[in-house]
């Protein structure tokens, strides 16, 4: 039976909803994330869905529960946006040994499943509520808080895994080496554009129209990198622990001036899974549970090829205010933002519709910020989670660093007290942000 | 049928070697009035909004009844980018090039794409207005639309 995605009337895409109704009665506990790889090797234990698995037992032991506890997974299945397999490519030799598997044969490799999961993980036995968060983690975890929120599910996981296979991860493979284009790709794969390059052309309008310039991110870079290699779980800290400098960034190759190199997340292999529940049964978990106050969704408008500036800056302000409305505080409340950062040109955006930092300022002012501290010790912690610019590609360091620096436990800890932190993601008018909360009041 | 290969120069700095876009049934009336060298996009009576890529209904409100209504193809270069990686095999020995996005005059929030060819990259005039011509692309000869500088009066500096 085909998993379900949420009913569109779960979304709060509009203003005048008043209090989310779920307010206060969801809550995050344990967070287990797996090792982080450049690329698979094709070996059935570092495989993504062995990733998932391994990220699921930790999640449940690190919140301190029993895994029949679980009632509900939501997962996003897609496991990348660059390359997959062929939906029907044979699983690898020797992956019959090790897993189990269902009638998909790339679940698992190139595609979450949570058949598969449940499957391979016969310890999740009381497992009821299944549903899809497509796209992106985001839209998992704003599902599995209304789907707890609603009584649904009682103890939820929030699962998605990453994979990477070999070779480059769009160039010259698949419809891009073709002389033709079919499919709703053809729009836009004719012009040959990266995939950076629609953000980088409304970075550009943004940089026309404040007088702002490239080389400005330069510290939102270095101190994303920074954040990154203080995580012992981040793909940078694993595999570079190099740290990287301004010059660094600014001679960096262009992908799509003016997007450069670092501007540009590294595609890794990675899982996370989070447990969410109530905060009831929250009170036998051995961690601090971290209170959701609020979820919302904005979405494209779809009139042209690629967004606009305009676009841009309606949907995120439309965001920040249905994020603030529905969760009943204001931007003075927020402690530090974790707003997705891959691609890195447009976190400004995201950060300039929540106000996070400003001093009266609407618009145009983020790039001035990155000028100011932004660290974890300052008063306007920025990307504290480090992201995917500092951890690798994955769209979930964001809502993870959330929980942690809530709990208090973050490895980039901000010094000030972490009370209230918001995560949203991916792009600027397609995003699920929610807002993290150490108590309800 | 536009014959392969017609009024192709694939000069660097001139036409790119662009993928042919295949029709289908929802676009193919776009597609066709590019043979004819037209710009048609799809209207929304009720919004009195115009919209591309083509759909199969309005986007804000759903209406399964779009119109395609030919437009002028003027315009303005909203903003740019150099491609130095592109992932697309046939366009890649003419990195770096120029993609831009053209502002049209009838939607200024409609965006369509360019490479707007004989502009040198990073000499992009920002503003400038533009107007539509229909190139060939090499694989099958459909035409698609690309734009050209009519003026080169422009309200921000080249970037």
């Amino acid at each position: 039976m085909a998993i379900p995605i949420a009913p569109h009337a779960w979304h709060r895409n509009r203003e005048g909803l008043g209090i989310w109704e779920g307010r206060g009665r969801v809550v995050a506990t344990g967070v287990g994330t797996s090792p982080t790889a450049r690329r698979w090797d094709e070996k059935p234990d570092t495989s993504m869905g062995a990733l998932t698995i391994m990220a699921i037992r930790r999640a449940i032991e690190d919140a301190g529960i029993m895994p029949d506890e679980i009632d509900g997974i939501v997962l996003t299945p897609e496991s990348t946006t660059g390359v997959s397999n062929d939906p029907n490519a044979p699983a690898p030799a020797g992956w019959d040994s090790v897993f189990k598997s269902v009638d998909y044969p790339q679940a698992g490799i190139t595609r979450g499943d949570i058949d598969w999961i449940l499957l391979n993980m016969p310890e999740l036995k009381n497992v009821e509520f299944r549903m899809n968060g497509p796209v992106c983690m985001s839209v998992a975890f704003t599902t599995a808080a209304e789907a707890v929120s609603r009584g649904l599910t009682k103890t939820c996981l929030v699962v998605r895994g990453w994979h990477n296979l070999g070779g480059r991860y769009y160039v010259g493979q698949g419809a891009a080496a073709l002389d033709t284009a079919s499919g709703p790709a053809k729009y836009g794969s004719i012009w040959g554009m990266p995939a950076c390059a629609s953000t980088a052309m409304v970075f550009e309008e943004y940089c026309n129209k404040y007088g702002k310039s490239h080389d400005m991110m330069a510290p939102f870079i270095v101190e994303e990198r920074r954040n990154g290699l203080m995580n012992p779980d981040g793909y940078y800290t694993q595999h570079r622990p190099e740290m990287m400098t301004v010059d660094d960034y600014l001679s960096g190759r262009w992908i799509a001036k003016p997007a450069n190199i670092y501007d540009n997340d590294l595609p890794i292999q990675a899982a996370l899974a989070v447990v969410f529940t109530t905060p009831e049964l929250a009170a036998h978990h051995k961690l601090k549970p971290v209170y959701i106050l609020n979820h919302a969704q904005t979405r494209p408008e779809l009139q042209g090829a690629v967004p606009t500036l305009n676009e841009w800056e309606r949907a995120t302000d439309r965001m920040g205010r249905m994020l603030y409305e529905g969760a009943g505080i204001g931007p003075e409340d927020v402690s530090f933002e974790n707003m997705y950062d891959g691609f890195t040109l447009f976190h400004q955006f995201h950060l300039e519709g929540l106000r996070f930092g400003s001093r009266g300022e609407k618009r145009g002012y983020a790039l001035d910020l990155y000028q100011t501290d932004i660290s974890i010790d300052g008063p306007n912690p920025v990307s504290p989670s480090g992201g995917n610019n500092g951890n690798g590609r994955t769209r979930w360091w964001n809502h993870r660093d959330c929980i942690l620096q809530i709990q208090g436990r973050s490895p980039s800890q901000i010094k000030r007290p972490a009370e209230i932190g918001i995560s949203g993601a991916h792009v600027p008018n397609f995003c699920d942000a929610l807002v993290w909360a150490a108590s309800a009041d | 049928m536009i014959p392969a290969h017609s009024s192709i120069t694939s000069l660097r700095g001139a036409q790119l070697r662009k993928q042919s876009p295949v029709p289908n049934d929802l676009d193919r009336p776009f597609y066709d009035a590019c043979n004819e060298d037209r710009l048609v996009l799809q209207h929304c009576g009720a919004c009195n909004r115009f919209q591309f890529p083509p759909r199969a209904m309005c986007p804000r409100c759903g209406n399964p009844g779009l119109a395609w209504k030919q437009v002028t193809g003027r315009g303005r270069i909203q903003s740019r980018v150099v491609v130095y990686d592109s992932p697309v095999s046939t366009l890649i020995p003419d990195q770096p090039f120029n993609v831009a996005t053209i502002s049209l005059e009838e939607e200024p929030e409609l965006t369509m794409l360019s490479h707007l060819p004989g502009v040198p990259v990073d000499k992009v005039p920002i503003g400038a207005t533009v107007e539509v011509f229909f190139e060939s692309t090499p694989a099958t000869g459909q035409k698609v639309p690309e734009w050209k500088l009519v003026s080169h009066e422009a309200p921000q500096t080249p970037r």
